[in-house]
């Protein structure tokens, strides 16, 4: 009688979602990297006049300069900044008041939960992004207000799924447990509902900051984003308005910041989604 | 048949060589992880390979089944060899009507019209005993009760007249009285179509019923095998004699203490070397660890034994004594009423969909009394869907009752969190899911005591110490998590929890059933050696009888939301008046071959919608003596007989026959002559 021993054999997706959650990791490492520091990277100063207006790339300036002859290069740079800081924060918003709905909603689902989830769906049917110019024209232009919008409305989605995994946690035994034992609701939600919605509540953290960052170079394109602060979306804001989309300026004026806004978002996003796959391999 | 079956990294199946003969009933007996299905479902071609590597032979009927081409096999698969699954729920497809399933097999092996196919389909579920069997051809799957379902599944199986059926834990989701019908049938069509039947279970009692021949599967290998009535009388390997001593019944003098096999079942990780059992035998010494002792022929014809000491294994009893333990320190207590019970109800509002919405209630529980004193058990038994548990439930605060009250030292419950709720603890059933993954054991068994405050950090983890070592669970355990731990630890685990706040009162639901068989017994002591050392109450709810029987000190059954019968343990098992307690003592499978005294008929029917209950006597729709006319139209109450038995029958009383009361002779024989008087 011969034995036959065998590896464990691997499923293909999780290596795959595994390579993909490496390069998005990649990605955001280098925009932090980025972020944190700008000061050193920056040739120039960005508020500065450092050149000419409306200057072609060169040795001087690597991407040119713009219609006040600021270096588009270090606005690029020091753009990480309130892309990240937006993103992270606005997301953080949403993390809050997301997982909070969404575990009341779920360990209470009769009446409570009946009213946030309404709530809730209210907030997924209403015109995203009209609402959110709207709401970001109402309270002003302001680095705060653009964090609060933005994290006011993307909360929605990640509640409902927080939600859905309460409600299967609420009905564990270990949940049942500690009720028999005595034990009042916050007890059961801080020590046994919460810890198991951690994990997840992580994944959707990080894909609403892939969110967040879309949503805030948006509203920066359209002008309603932080007029003192360089973000990509308002470089693109001024390459428009001056009229860089039609000339030969797109190419290092419109490109790059798009492509910053692009890997950035896709970052966050390839890590969420490698993340998910761990997290729920179901999915 | 033979096969060798690595999967992954476990060794699922290490060599075993079976014969089954054609017309024979032989039963594959052993714990989950043992290897008996998997086993079984590699003469089906089911076991994906790879990950799964099978090698050695399969022959059927001369044909190697081992590494046979996709096409042939199908046509084996279902042709000549017919499988049954557990879970009838599962394996039916449920957008599909039944007739359209069983139809579908018979296109699958047969060139068969359509209408002729559905007219075999309603043959078929006439065979399997479904009533109105052609009318229900059309029906979905969940219209069926489980039972019903289980025979559609025979009826499947069967289609194709196959020589072989293979039947993995046929009766293992059904209650008592519905697998007694299932069993009985199977036994039917096996003399009446002549095939063989592969029972595969854990059940000894099943075994006992059914099997001509019978396996006993430990570790991935067939440590003994021989006819079934050999086997039960005198057992040669250790696991199968402490297996029969260990697992309570409800036909023998019950003892104080079960004897209990140590330990838990091994899952095979490397080569076999040494004999997988030793380190939990008795026997085990030297020799069992030197070498794997294989198959040799041991005491009667065809009983072969993989046990070195299989020649000094005569008798079980002195193999596994029932020991008598010393409980060191038992607690003296009063005999005060701590829980008693009254007129509780608890019903619960369902949606029923389809056209019209209708709102439906459940009576889950409807208007019970009972009692509990301290250091005392009560146990309640009923089917699946009697209620019992959401009793338990009740008692813990986890549901809310809808009228009637329950007392707690003279207190009425009061289910919002806080100090009072110390009294009554719980221990689930499964000791998987009751216990949450990322805590470590320490904070599991922590968790009650600091939920009401009690000591401070350090008093409670040296009483977290205490309680660990008291269930028997190393300390060092404490900072491990539940998952290091097999079930019946994490049993004792749970047990430890529901001690930690010095409760009065635990309710223990289904405390062993999910537990393998050889664990069983060592939970069942600790759970008596725990009252007796701290003196605590405990509600045993359980669907075994016989588990119930060894435990409690009074019991109570439960049938459709109400107690139909309670009485002093002894009295109720001995001489029990209600029919449905009759009925059910009557189905529990005995595992001894032997005493299969000509057995009542089996209850018929399933338990009726439990939110449109029948008038009158619940039970008088499947009860073999309701008298029509009374038990249909007069609701019976739950009245004193006898001292301290309490019954819900009109005819307890009714019947002048003295022997209702006295309770001569068997009961199997008793329900057989009111069914004679009924009828």
């Amino acid at each position: 009688m011969k034995l036959l021993n065998r590896k464990r054999t691997k499923k293909r997706s999780p290596k795959v979602a595994n390579r993909l959650g490496m390069l998005g990791g990649g990605m955001v490492l280098f925009l932090v990297v980025m972020a944190i520091g700008a000061p050193w990277f920056a040739p120039y100063d960005p508020t500065e006049r450092v050149g000419l207006p409306f200057q072609p790339p060169s040795a001087a300036h690597l991407l040119g300069t713009n219609d006040v002859g600021q270096d588009l290069l270090s606005e690029l740079i020091y753009g990480a900044r309130v892309s990240l800081t937006v993103g992270i924060v606005a997301a953080l918003v949403a993390l809050v008041l997301g997982t909070s709905v969404g575990v009341l909603a779920g360990y209470y689902p009769k009446r409570l939960g009946r009213f946030l989830m309404q709530g809730v769906d209210v907030i997924l049917i209403l015109p995203f992004l009209p609402l959110l110019i709207i709401l970001a024209a109402y309270l002003g232009r302001s680095l705060l207000n653009t964090i609060v919008v933005i994290g006011v409305l993307i909360w929605a989605g990640p509640s409902r799924i927080i939600r859905s995994q309460v409600l299967s946690l609420r009905s564990r035994e270990y949940v049942l447990a500690s009720r028999t034992m005595g034990a009042p609701d916050r007890w059961a939600i801080m020590r046994h509902v919460l810890p198991r919605t951690a994990l997840l509540a992580t994944g959707t953290f990080v894909r609403a900051v892939s969110t967040a960052i879309l949503l805030e170079a948006a509203l920066s394109f359209l002008g309603l984003g932080d007029p003192l602060q360089k973000s990509w979306g308002s470089i693109l804001f001024w390459a428009q308005s001056r009229g860089a989309f039609l000339t030969p300026a797109w190419k290092w004026w419109v490109l790059p910041p798009g492509i910053m806004i692009m890997v950035a978002s896709l970052g966050f996003a390839l890590v969420a989604f490698a993340m998910e796959e761990r997290i729920n391999p179901r999915l | 048949m033979r096969f060798d079956t690595p999967g992954r990294e476990i060794r699922a199946v290490n060599g075993i060589d079976v014969n089954v003969g054609a017309g024979e009933v032989f039963a594959l007996v052993g714990e989950s992880g043992s290897g008996k299905s998997v086993s079984m479902l590699s003469v089906m071609g089911l076991v994906p390979t790879p990950p799964a590597v099978v090698t050695g032979s399969i022959l059927f009927d001369g044909l190697e089944l081992v590494g046979l081409g996709r096409s042939k096999m199908n046509a084996i698969r279902g042709g000549e060899i017919g499988m049954v699954f557990q879970d009838p729920m599962s394996s039916l497809n449920p957008v599909h009507r039944i007739g359209r399933q069983i139809a579908e097999v018979l296109h699958l092996h047969q060139k068969i019209s359509r209408r002729d196919a559905m007219d075999q389909a309603g043959e078929l579920l006439d065979k399997v005993g479904i009533p109105n069997a052609g009318g229900r051809l059309k029906d979905y799957p969940h219209e069926f009760s489980g039972g019903m379902r289980q025979r559609v599944m025979i009826a499947i199986a069967l289609a194709c007249g196959p020589r072989l059926l293979i039947a993995d834990e046929p009766t293992t989701a059904l209650d008592v009285t519905v697998q007694r019908q299932i069993v009985t049938l199977v036994q039917q069509l096996q003399a009446d179509l002549g095939m063989a039947v592969i029972w595969i279970t854990h059940d000894l009692g099943v075994v006992a019923e059914i099997a001509d021949r019978v396996a006993v599967m430990y570790g991935g290998r067939i440590v003994e095998t021989g006819n079934a009535a050999d086997l039960y009388r005198t057992a040669t390997h250790p696991y199968t004699s402490g297996l029969l001593h260990s697992i309570p019944r409800t036909d023998t003098i019950r003892t104080e203490w079960l004897p209990e096999i140590p330990g838990t079942p091994v899952q095979l990780v490397d080569d076999l070397l040494s004999c997988p059992f030793h380190s939990r035998c008795p026997m085990g010494d030297d020799s069992c660890v030197a070498s794997l002792p294989t198959l040799e022929a041991s005491g009667r014809e065809g009983q072969f034994s993989a046990c070195v000491h299989h020649a000094s294994i005569l008798d079980g009893g002195d193999l596994w004594p029932s020991l008598d333990r010393e409980v060191t320190a038992a607690v003296e207590h009063g005999d005060e009423l701590l829980v008693s019970i009254e007129g509780l109800k608890v019903h619960f509002p369902v949606e029923r969909g389809g056209r019209a919405r209708r709102k439906a209630v459940v009576l889950a529980v409807d208007g019970v009394d009972l009692e509990l004193r301290r250091g005392r058990t009560l146990g309640i038994v009923g089917e699946s869907g009697c209620g019992k548990s959401t009793l338990g439930r009740a008692l813990v605060g986890l549901v809310e009752a809808t009228d009637g009250r329950v007392l707690i030292k003279g207190e009425p419950l009061d289910t919002s969190s806080g100090p009072h709720r110390r009294t009554v603890q719980m221990i689930f059933q499964d000791p998987f899911s009751s216990m949450n993954p990322g805590m470590r054991v320490g904070d599991v068994v922590a968790e009650p005591m600091r939920v009401h405050n009690i000591g401070s950090a350090d008093e409670r983890s040296e009483r977290v110490a205490k309680l660990l070592g008291q269930v028997g669970i190393p300390a060092e355990a404490a900072t491990r998590h539940p998952h290091e731990f097999s079930g019946g630890q994490r049993q004792r685990i749970a047990i430890a929890r529901a001690l930690a706040a010095n409760p009065e009162v635990i309710v223990c639901d289904e405390p062993v059933s999910a537990l393998d068989v050889s664990v069983q017994a060592q939970i069942v002591n600790l759970l008596h050696e725990t009252q007796l050392e701290t003196g605590v109450s405990l509600i045993f709810i359980a669907h075994d009888l016989a588990v119930v029987r060894h435990i409690s000190h009074e019991v109570a059954v439960m049938y459709l939301g109400q107690v139909v019968e309670r009485a002093p343990r002894d009295d109720i098992y001995e001489t029990p008046l209600h029919p449905y307690t009759k009925a059910l003592l009557a189905a529990v499978p005995v595992p001894d071959p032997s005493s299969s005294i000509a057995l009542a008929p089996p209850l018929e029917g399933d338990l009726p919608d439990p939110s449109d209950p029948p008038t009158g006597c619940r039970f008088h729709t499947r009860c073999p003596v309701a008298v029509i006319g009374l038990c249909d139209e007069i609701i019976p109450e739950l009245r004193v007989v006898d001292t301290d038995r309490w019954v819900a029958c009109h005819l307890v009383e009714a019947s002048t026959d003295q022997s209702f009361l006295a309770g001569e002779g068997d009961i199997r024989g008793d329900l057989g002559l009111l069914a004679e008087q009924g009828g």
